[in-house]
């Protein structure tokens, strides 16, 4: 009773408080840093991709959308969208199902699983830059993987993956999961560990396999969590470009560009700046469509589960 | 029927230690074998940095035979790797701090307070994390340009931090809500402000938290990439990463080089992963920001 009485008599005190100047004051610094760093070059590169510009002189030859017709008629970027979109696919496919599997196998206590979720995740910190390098001399011609296949007498299985057109997508999509299968894991790992175990006990007691409980038990349960997972590496997919860059440039003959390495050298390495900004506006559309994808098939309240556990 | 229904249990329970203990094994099988794979090309970086290159073509998976630690040394003794050292960790240092003070005071106002539009202005934050930052990386290039901040640290770190507001922000936002309201109700009755409160109450609480965002901040700063190779041009600036695949194109053939500095450049993230993986995770899971 005495309490209520002080609640309501501090109220008052409360609004009292500088109210939405206040409120201002504390947005003030977030909202001017996102919107000088953020918002504005995204705004700009609209316009840039207007106009053709090398980034020195003035921006005044106006073009219209000719860099948009430019872009879709150049081969190699065409390409280069194409190889995003096998990294998403070889992802969804092969990655998250693995990190899945891995996940379901660290789900139980047993000895040793602290030291192997702590493995796993490790890569995770390791710049791509880093990687790349390390990765890039284990494959290239005399090095780790052709001196191992060497002692095991299958030297033959050996070729320079990363310098053949038709294997270089692939080796690099073996070193984006060496590095980023863990974070899936630790993800879909703590999603597990939402679901209560009573749950498989139950489907244990009516009679359920291990394989059945999981089947219809867990992973419908995981849901929301797989659903993160699987944004999340679209998004990471579609802005690959360190590994690239440092493993291959793109190449060989383009073979590996990516729409981020092609908007860099292009922009950069070209001075294409219009032009490179014509490439980020469709790069940008493409994760606008499948964050509205995102949106519309599962909503906003997984992502904020998964990544501040208010779910 | 009671101690046939006994056996019958019993029976059962032992068929399925018998499978336990086979799935154990099995499954120790598959996760020694893929921490192998994790391990080898960290561990072929570490002790390649020990071999010449002579050792390395001729045998790759040997140990080193002699271990030779010039590599390492002379990459130790060139100033210019200290030099990225410290850029990396003053760049590491003030997108942290920036991108946590200032999430932090929009966090407070978007939990704890109602304004007309707050939902809004939410939302236009946490666009921003479902955005490749590659788009914004020419205007920004030309932004920074007429900032005058090529070149600089800030040239990266204030981007750095602004692209990383809206994952901190939806992080600290439930952690702020979930602090109970009578405690700024008894701050208010003493005379607390509202930025009183924030500074001496909810920042201390929110500690945890706060080094969750942090330690995520510090990790992404830490391995970027795209942005340091855009603004910084002077060798003096450079971060570690732009000096490794400088190094590493500067010195191709000389592999064994290249793993040694490679692999001093990998020890400050795993140590600072062995000391923060807990925050990592919470952070990218939501485990202890809950409370």
């Amino acid at each position: 009773m005495t309490q209520r009485t002080e609640r309501a008599g501090i109220a008052p005190a409360r609004s009292r408080w500088p109210g939405l100047a206040s409120i201002g004051l504390f947005l003030l610094p977030a909202l001017v840093l996102y919107g000088v760093f953020v918002l504005i070059p995204i705004v700009q590169a609209a316009q840039f991709s207007l106009y053709k510009w090398n980034g020195l002189t003035p921006l005044t030859d106006f073009i219209g959308l000719a860099n948009y017709q430019r872009a879709l008629a150049d081969p190699v970027f065409v390409k280069a969208v194409t190889h995003n979109a096998l990294i998403i696919v070889l992802s969804l496919t092969t990655q998250i199902p693995f990190s899945l599997g891995i996940a379901l196998l660290l789900n139980r206590r047993f000895p040793g699983r602290a030291i192997f979720r702590l493995l796993f995740f490790a890569p995770y910190v390791i710049a791509e830059v880093i990687a790349g390098v390390v990765w890039r001399l284990i494959l290239q011609p005399g090095g780790l993987a052709e001196g191992g296949l060497n002692v095991v007498g299958l030297d033959s299985l050996y070729q320079p993956w990363l310098a053949d057109p038709d294997t270089v997508l692939w080796a690099l999509f073996v070193i984006i999961s060496w590095k980023y299968f863990g974070f899936h894991m630790i993800i879909l790992l703590a999603g597990l560990q939402g679901i209560p175990r009573e749950l498989e006990e139950a489907a244990a007691i009516d009679g359920a396999s291990r394989r059945q409980a999981i089947r219809y038990v867990t992973l419908p349960l995981l849901g929301p969590t797989i659903r993160v997972s699987v944004f999340l590496s679209i998004i990471g997919a579609l802005q690959l470009f360190d590994l690239v860059w440092v493993t291959t440039g793109g190449g060989p003959a383009d073979a590996s560009n990516t729409m981020a390495s092609y908007l860099v050298d292009r922009g950069f390495e070209r001075f294409q700046l219009g032009y490179g900004s014509a490439i980020s506006v469709i790069l940008f559309v493409i994760a606008l469509f499948v964050a509205l994808a995102y949106q519309h098939f599962v909503m906003r309240r997984d992502l904020d589960g998964a990544l501040t556990g208010a779910g | 029927m009671a101690t046939e229904t006994k056996a019958l249990v019993s029976e059962r329970a032992v068929s399925q230690r018998v499978a336990a203990t086979g799935g154990w094994i099995l499954r120790w099988i598959v996760l020694i074998v893929l921490a192998g794979l994790i391990v080898i090309p960290v561990a072929y970086a570490a002790l390649g940095g020990f071999k010449n290159n002579f050792q390395l073509s001729l045998n790759p998976i040997a140990l080193p035979d002699p271990w030779i630690t010039s590599n390492y040394t002379d990459v130790l003794a060139s100033e210019s790797f200290w030099q990225q050292l410290r850029n990396s960790v003053l760049i590491a240092t003030v997108t942290a701090v920036t991108v946590v003070a200032f999430a932090a005071l929009a966090a407070f106002v978007f939990a704890r307070r109602s304004f007309p539009g707050r939902e809004v202005v939410f939302t236009l934050f946490t666009l921003g994390f479902l955005f490749p930052s590659a788009v914004a990386i020419l205007p920004l290039f030309v932004l920074v340009r007429t900032l005058g901040l090529l070149d600089h640290p800030l040239g990266i770190a204030l981007p750095q931090a602004a692209f990383a507001l809206p994952l901190t922000i939806i992080i600290l936002r439930p952690f702020f809500r979930s602090i109970p309201v009578e405690l700024e109700d008894a701050a208010a009755i003493d005379g607390c402000g509202a930025f009183g409160f924030f500074w001496r109450i909810l920042l201390p609480l929110a500690r945890p938290a706060l080094a969750t965002v942090a330690v995520l901040a510090v990790v992404t700063s830490w391995n970027a990439f795209l942005l340091p190779l855009v603004i910084l041009s002077d060798q003096a600036n450079w971060t570690l990463p732009l000096g490794l695949t400088n190094f590493s194109t500067q010195y191709s053939s000389d592999t064994a080089r290249i793993l040694a500095y490679t692999t001093l450049s990998l020890i400050p993230a795993l140590v600072f992963y062995l000391l923060a993986e807990r925050q990592l995770v919470s952070g990218l899971t939501g485990g202890s920001v809950k409370g």
